[in-house]
């Protein structure tokens, strides 16, 4: 959050500066660009770890083994097993296949509204813009998990209906992003000389708004996929995300919760470990990226 | 004053429509027959036929609509099929409950952020710097259940200082169970309010009038509280205000979590048991809550800061 977001009056009816990954690395970090390269090597490394899970581990995911529940951290099974006698680690990598696939993805499309909504508003203003900034304002009256957990109930579980909901949902954050910068590039020389110019209003929203105001929200979406992260694993958590068995890191805290009691701590702290990492590294990506891209001011 | 409030609250009379029709429209995307839904799929046809006449579904949209805002505007929120009473009865009794959670979170937020943001802010390159703003990216990293778990664990049963959950009767008792919900909500909030005020006790300090004051030979320390703290507390206010949102939505997880009978636990007991009307109830009443919260935050806002008001 800039000095300017945050000593500004709410007299937008929610207007919600959105935080970008910024602000976490001291100077010594700044001046290399480390926290892009730290971050990008932990969001590789889970990568890696997603897309070769079955060379990485010998064991599946969602077969039971009756004779080795409940086991401790060992050699044979590096974060233990569950109380079905499943592979924590195993599960815990196939679960990186079906929550971070699902965060990133659904930040394409509100990205992509968000983009067109913004920038058309913000280039065009008038009544066009009251009336989104009116839409805008009625979607942001609720509070973000509210709206999407009522959603996805009303459109039933699984990986589509979490989409749909995240979708009606997070487009609006992009939208006031990119209308706040389209209102800027809107008064600068260029685009009088492009309109002086003679050319066609999409062909300089295209090709000369686009890019510019892009690159914020590509760094909000940073954020994003870390906010989306969060919204699955706790839908599934409480039963309402991603299907059982399919493993997936809030189901897992859920089922290893009821044996924090005993002692088996592994069960809930790996799976959020997973979490916390995704985090990490994607903060450490936006402010990176914000970094690279001269827009932390 | 009174005349820009009065603009204000006109203002916010489209937004309150507009959060009412969209609990509405959310009743109606759901794919098939909510009524048949609601009752399962062996119920008898005419209990569901008499479900979807109670509900006004074999009226027209329009129909539906007007005597769905008829309703609101008698303060009737409908029926609950699952505790079979009226929604307004349930609402008047867990509304309080949620409000005060809220309430509780926005002040241990700032009890916790205002400190950590002037210490960050006194030396923003120092090592304690570095370690808060490693603290605020875990904490952010971390699912509110996760963090509402580990207090229950380490604070409630480990060593029980507070009650691991529940909700039991007695002012005092009740105001020492809300402690560790509203702790975990609020540590969601701390980290953007902490950057918030860290960035407004930044500005605050490198301000002519801290120069100013300096250079008349004030110590730091009445610098710092008279000057820094009240201007940084200014835009404070607005983040809280802004993230009402955000404590809404860690009331709906950690209420379930620690089985508060709040608004968040009823709606999350309503979606479990496909519940229609207490879903659309209470999504309702958290878009409500969120408009007034926003109001009431630009009339304090307006209030400390006379500048807003020009606008």
């Amino acid at each position: 959050m800039t000095t300017s977001e945050a000593a500004l009056p709410s007299t937008t009816l929610g207007l919600e500066p959105p935080t970008r990954g910024r602000g976490w690395a001291p100077a010594w970090m700044r001046r290399h660009n480390l926290q892009l390269w730290i971050g990008g090597v932990m969001l590789g490394l889970m990568v890696l770890a997603a897309v070769a899970a079955p060379l990485i581990t010998r064991y599946n995911p969602t077969t039971p083994d009756a004779l080795h529940t409940l086991l401790g951290p060992s050699g044979e099974h590096l974060f233990g097993t569950d109380n079905l006698g499943r592979d924590v680690f195993t599960r815990v990598v196939y679960g990186t296949r079906s929550d971070l696939t699902i965060a990133v993805v659904a930040v394409v499309a509100p990205f992509i509204i968000g983009l067109v909504f913004g920038i058309v508003t913000g280039y065009f203003g008038g009544w066009i813009d009251t009336i989104m900034m009116r839409i805008a304002d009625i979607v942001t009256a609720f509070p973000f998990f509210i709206l999407v957990i009522s959603l996805v109930f009303i459109l039933g579980n699984g990986a589509w209906s979490i989409f749909v909901a995240i979708t009606c949902v997070s487009w609006v954050a992009y939208a006031r992003l990119v209308r706040g910068e389209a209102m800027v590039l809107r008064n600068k020389e260029f685009v009088a000389a492009c309109q002086a110019g003679g050319i066609s209003p999409v062909r300089i929203l295209l090709r000369h708004f686009a890019p510019n105001v892009a690159t914020q929200a590509l760094v909000y979406s940073m954020s994003d996929i870390v906010m989306n992260v969060g919204v699955i694993v706790t839908l599934s958590y409480f039963g309402l995300g991603i299907v059982p068995p399919t493993p997936d890191w809030g189901s897992m805290m859920a089922d290893g919760q009821q044996f924090l009691a005993g002692g088996y701590y592994g069960l809930t702290l790996f799976p959020a470990a997973a979490v916390i990492w995704t985090s990490l590294a994607l903060s450490f990506i936006g402010d990176g990226l914000a970094h690279a891209l001269r827009i932390d001011r | 004053m009174l005349r820009w409030f009065a603009r204000r609250l006109l203002l916010a009379v489209p937004v309150v429509l507009g959060v009412v029709t969209i609990s509405f429209i959310l009743m109606h995307l759901a794919p098939g027959d909510p009524a048949r839904s609601a009752l399962g799929e062996k119920a008898d046809p005419a209990a569901v036929a008499a479900l979807r006449h109670q509900w006004g579904l074999d009226k027209t949209l329009p129909a539906q609509y007007v005597s769905y805002l008829n309703q609101l505007l008698h303060g009737d929120l409908g029926t609950s099929l699952y505790y079979h009473t009226s929604i307004t009865t349930l609402m008047a009794q867990r509304l309080p409950v949620t409000l005060a959670l809220i309430v509780m979170s926005a002040v241990l937020a700032s009890l916790i952020s205002i400190p950590l943001a002037s210490r960050s802010a006194s030396r923003p390159n120092g090592a304690t710097s570095f370690v808060i703003r490693l603290f605020n990216a875990v904490i952010q990293g971390s699912p509110t259940f996760f963090v509402g778990s580990m207090l229950i664990l380490f604070l409630g049963v480990r060593v029980a200082i507070f009650p691991a959950g529940g909700y039991p009767s007695g002012f005092g008792a009740r105001a020492w169970a809300l402690v560790l919900p509203a702790l975990t909500i609020a540590l969601s909030i701390v980290p953007l309010l902490v950057r918030g005020l860290r960035a407004a006790m930044i500005e605050s300090l490198g301000s002519e009038y801290v120069a100013f004051a300096r250079s008349k030979g004030l110590p730091e320390s009445p610098i710092r509280h008279r000057y820094v703290l009240r201007n940084a507390g200014i835009s404070g206010v607005s983040i809280l205000g802004i993230q009402v949102g955000a404590l809404a939505s860690g009331a709906l997880v950690i209420e379930q979590v620690f089985a508060i009978p709040g608004m968040g636990s009823m709606l999350m007991t309503g979606i479990l048991n496909r519940d229609y009307a207490v879903v659309q109830a209470c999504t309702l009443m958290f878009g409500l809550v969120v408009v007034v919260v926003y109001l009431v935050t630009d009339l304090v806002y307006a209030r400390l800061d006379p500048r807003a008001r020009l606008s």
